[in-house]
């Protein structure tokens, strides 16, 4: 199959500051590809190259098949961009936003305005349509902004962290509709800091961490290597002072809880939760070479 | 939200002349809700005119046609003013994440700039409406006959242009709005140092220099002999050589620093 996106050896510094130092991805059409790092890791500045807003040190890029340099205007016809920070125009109305980006994607005013009701609908916006988006809380922007991504459909989603300050019922709305339109062929790539909503949604998952790619597969390949579950450790003021990523197997707790009874302080209490972003990162990037699982 | 989104696959995009309207559009919109913006161009002429008339005018001219004089004047700084806000619109547009989703987009992103440019020519030209009417009801007697008239809205077409893209350029190389409301400030101390309001002559030397070498001095005196008669001589050519000088120095460097900025925020 053709990738819809191919990276080969990308670097980006900022002066000094290296953010991306050889960088290799493949995502295959018609998947959801998902970037999980921490902060600063690089991931904007990464999705801002491969949507030409930003110009590589060096490496080259294929988008849809079109070179990142010198087919700059293929690239752009097959991508759609919603960053971190929401991109509408807080004078207009959210009405105004989707009918103006209808326009400007070629729609003729009567189907940008079919269009831009039927987004507001989908989104729960009707009711704030005529409003201006000045007036919109954070997650009313959001979708806004996201909305504007879908005006028309373009082969390659970008979603820079799409669900961060969005309330449950929106991430889990959102989660479908980024579902259904990879079943529809379109290919998504997006960044997050959760790896729930990478473990839901991706078919493959890169983490990025020192400028690299740390380590790529499925979920459940990447969970394999940090253990299912986390053992946290408590003392009396409720402080967590110790983490023991574990198989999760009953079995095993029961080995581990064994050992810890004699070396752990009296008092001390226990969870089970699931690993954390934090976990896996930790456990990522404590093998400091690129290593794919898969 | 549903579960399934069909967005229409579509890979045309607007034409050049579409997406242009499409940002005219969008900054006339945004000039007709930014309110105290328009309470300026049109308030502004207005209570310039009166002060200039009746306050200033009979110390400046006893004889009363002070008015006549000061006409071109008063346009020019309307259009100064009315133009500045021009900078801060594209800075507050090269600020916002709006920006980089018109560069994701296969269009023109320069029009935005345009747009904004456009919606900048229509306000000024009201407030410049504006002046001449409330001068015609002070008493402003301009003999100027219809080529005239049109000779004079060619200038001050010119003019507006001109000192619209300077401060859209402002705009584009200032970091931030404010920045750009600070820089583009300068600006509009040129049509004091003019002989907007008084006659050259009656300066310091040194200053007299300045203020018949700068551009907005041959602009003033070319619409004042268009509407009321007074001699032009090279005048003319000097003002449309300087206002098709800067425009051009704006747009160029404008464009630059548009490119420039790709991906710097
Ligand atoms: N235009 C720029 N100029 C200089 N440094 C930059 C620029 N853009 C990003 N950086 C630096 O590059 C690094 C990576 O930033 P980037 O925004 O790509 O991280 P991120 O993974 O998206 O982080 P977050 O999760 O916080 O969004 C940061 O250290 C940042 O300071
Ligand atoms: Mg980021």
């Amino acid at each position: 199959m053709i990738p819809a996106i191919e990276i080969r050896g990308l670097r980006k510094a900022f002066g000094k500051q290296t953010v991306l130092s050889g960088i290799d991805l493949n995502v295959p059409a018609g998947t959801i590809f998902a970037l999980l790092g921490p902060n600063g890791a690089g991931k904007t500045t990464l999705i801002h190259i491969l949507s030409t807003l930003v110009a590589p040190d060096a490496g080259s890029v294929r988008i849809a098949g079109h070179d990142l340099v010198g087919g700059k205007d293929g690239v752009k016809r097959s991508i759609s961009l919603t960053g971190q920070f929401a991109a509408v125009d807080e004078v207009l109305t959210g009405e105004e936003n989707l009918r103006m980006m209808g326009r400007l994607s070629g729609l003729s005013a009567s189907e940008a305005k079919a269009r831009a009701e039927e987004l507001l609908r989908r989104f729960d916006l009707t009711d704030a349509a005529r409003k201006r988006v000045k007036t919109y809380s954070g997650g009313m922007r959001r979708r806004l902004d996201l909305a504007v991504s879908l005006v028309v459909r373009k082969p390659i989603l970008f979603l820079d962290e799409p669900t961060t300050g969005m309330d449950t019922h929106s991430r889990r709305a959102l989660w479908d509709m980024i579902l259904g339109l990879a079943e529809e062929g379109v290919t998504v790539f997006l960044t997050t800091q959760y790896l729930e909503e990478a473990d839901q949604l991706a078919d493959r998952i890169a983490v990025i961490a020192g400028g690299k790619i740390v380590a790529q597969g499925t979920a459940k390949e990447l969970k394999a290597r940090i253990g299912e579950d986390v053992l946290e450790l408590r003392d009396e003021r409720d402080e967590v002072f110790r983490e023991i990523p574990t198989g999760g197997s009953v079995g095993e707790i029961k080995r581990l809880l064994d050992d810890l009874v004699r070396s752990v302080p009296e008092g001390a209490r226990l969870n089970l939760r699931r690993p954390s972003m934090d976990d896996v990162f930790v456990a990522l990037t404590a093998t400091p070479k690129e290593e794919s699982v898969s | 939200m549903t579960t399934r989104t069909l967005a229409p696959a579509q890979s045309k995009s607007a034409s050049f002349g579409a997406a242009g309207a499409v940002f005219i559009g969008r900054s006339l919109r945004h000039s007709l809700r930014n309110t105290e913006a328009l309470m300026m161009a049109i308030l502004l002429p207005i209570m310039l005119m009166l002060l200039f008339t009746y306050v200033f005018g009979g110390a400046l001219d006893p004889s009363g046609h002070y008015v006549n004089y000061v006409v071109p004047g008063i346009i020019l700084l309307c259009a100064g003013f009315g133009s500045s806000s021009t900078a801060v619109d594209v800075a507050t547009d090269m600020t916002n994440g709006i920006i980089d989703r018109f560069r994701t987009m296969p269009i023109a992103s320069m029009n935005v700039i345009t747009g904004h440019v456009t919606a900048s020519l229509a306000r000024n030209l009201l407030a410049t409406a504006i002046v001449i009417g409330v001068g015609l009801l002070v008493g402003f007697e301009p003999s100027a006959d219809f080529l005239e008239w049109l000779g004079a809205a060619g200038m001050i077409t010119l003019f507006i242009l001109t000192f619209t893209w300077l401060f859209a350029a402002i705009g584009l190389v200032a970091g931030t709005p404010a920045a750009a409301s600070g820089y583009g400030f300068a600006l509009l101390f040129l049509p004091y140092l003019s002989s907007a309001f008084v006659q050259t002559d009656t300066m310091p030397t040194w200053l007299q220099w300045i203020a018949e070498n700068q551009p907005i001095t041959p602009v003033i005196e070319t619409i004042r002999g268009l509407l009321t008669g007074t001699p032009i001589g090279n005048q003319a050519w000097l003002a449309v050589g300087w206002c098709l000088l800067l425009l051009i120095i704006a747009i160029v460097w404008g464009s630059w620093s548009f490119r420039r900025k790709a991906g710097r925020r």
